[in-house]
């Protein structure tokens, strides 16, 4: 998905699924919030937790500070 | 013999039983992979809860494999109805892929809406068994693997690079696995929704009986069917 760019911006996708992390969230959860298939949105949470923009616990997705300060 | 000859030939034993392996079967889980794709890295169990077809196309920039794109791109929506995602493959790189799909945007307005795996090194072609020497030993066959919602194979489609595939026979064969699945039922040849499904022939002569009693359209004691 390539969640940042080589500018270090969000892509249009990884914007979307941030923007849905409002509340700690399940990759269902945020499929249906963006109408994004299931698979990207697990692809990019995924690799937007490698990149720290988002943890994981308990099954739910939560915004790191930088995934936070990458939206605004 | 030398002992530098027997270890090659063990090595190829080795590497024609780990292919053999691992190559997909009907009713077996499909092999999981990691691959990178048009939309990022992908794994397949990222599809987990939902239906897969895995499809190979020989190569980017073809006139065969554009039509087949073009007809998948159209049966996406359809697909997407029946939570069924498209993954595309073929030996070629993430940059021909995307300047191909850029080009089937640019000569024939169709967007390709699902990801296409870049198997330059052939990881996931060689795990399913995808390129047959036969033909080419550079290129992925025309093959379809439908995958459902549990990761099991249930169907596999393989035509030569010569032949385009039938996008409304995968249309019907997910609908015919998808009927099994929920009616617990066969499909009869040439099958379509709303015709009558084969009621599973009795094992039991017990069954039998109860089986002409049910009210069933049977030709026979084995050959019965109903509508859904």
């Amino acid at each position: 998905m390539a969640c940042i760019s080589a500018q270090g911006e969000l892509s249009e996708s990884a914007r979307s699924i941030l923007t849905a992390l409002e509340n700690p969230s399940t990759p269902e959860d945020v499929a249906s919030r963006t109408a994004l298939p299931l698979f990207r949105v697990r692809a990019g949470l995924r690799e937007m937790a490698e990149a720290e923009l988002v943890t994981l616990s308990n099954s739910l997705y939560t915004p790191t500070d930088r995934g936070r300060s990458l939206l605004h | 013999m030398s002992s530098q000859e027997t270890h090659k030939i063990q090595e190829n034993n080795t590497s024609e039983a780990t292919t053999t392996a691992s190559l997909p079967r009907l009713g077996m889980a499909a092999p999981l992979f990691e691959a990178v794709t048009t939309h990022g890295k992908i794994r397949l169990d990222d599809f987990r809860g939902g239906w897969v077809v895995l499809f190979s196309h020989p190569a980017d920039f073809t006139p065969v494999c554009t039509t087949e794109f073009l007809a998948f791109a159209a049966i996406a929506p359809e697909l997407r109805k029946r939570n069924v995602e498209l993954l595309g493959l073929s030996i070629d790189s993430t940059s021909s892929h995307i300047a191909w799909v850029r080009n089937i945007k640019d000569k024939f307005g169709i967007d390709i809406p699902f990801p296409i795996i870049a198997d330059s090194n052939k990881d996931v072609a060689t795990l399913y068994g995808m390129v047959s020497p036969g033909e080419s030993k550079t290129e992925t066959s025309r093959c379809v693997f439908v995958i459902d919602p549990n990761g099991i194979v249930r169907a596999m489609i393989y035509y030569p690079l010569t032949t385009g595939r039938n996008t409304d026979e995968i249309i019907r064969l997910i609908d015919a696995l998808q009927t099994t699945d929920k009616h617990a039922v066969a499909t009869p040849a040439n099958w379509k929704p709303g015709d009558k499904v084969i009621v599973p022939p009795p094992a039991t002569m017990e069954d039998v009986e109860a089986r002409l009693k049910a009210g069933f359209e049977c030709t026979d004691w084995y050959f019965c069917k109903k509508a859904i």
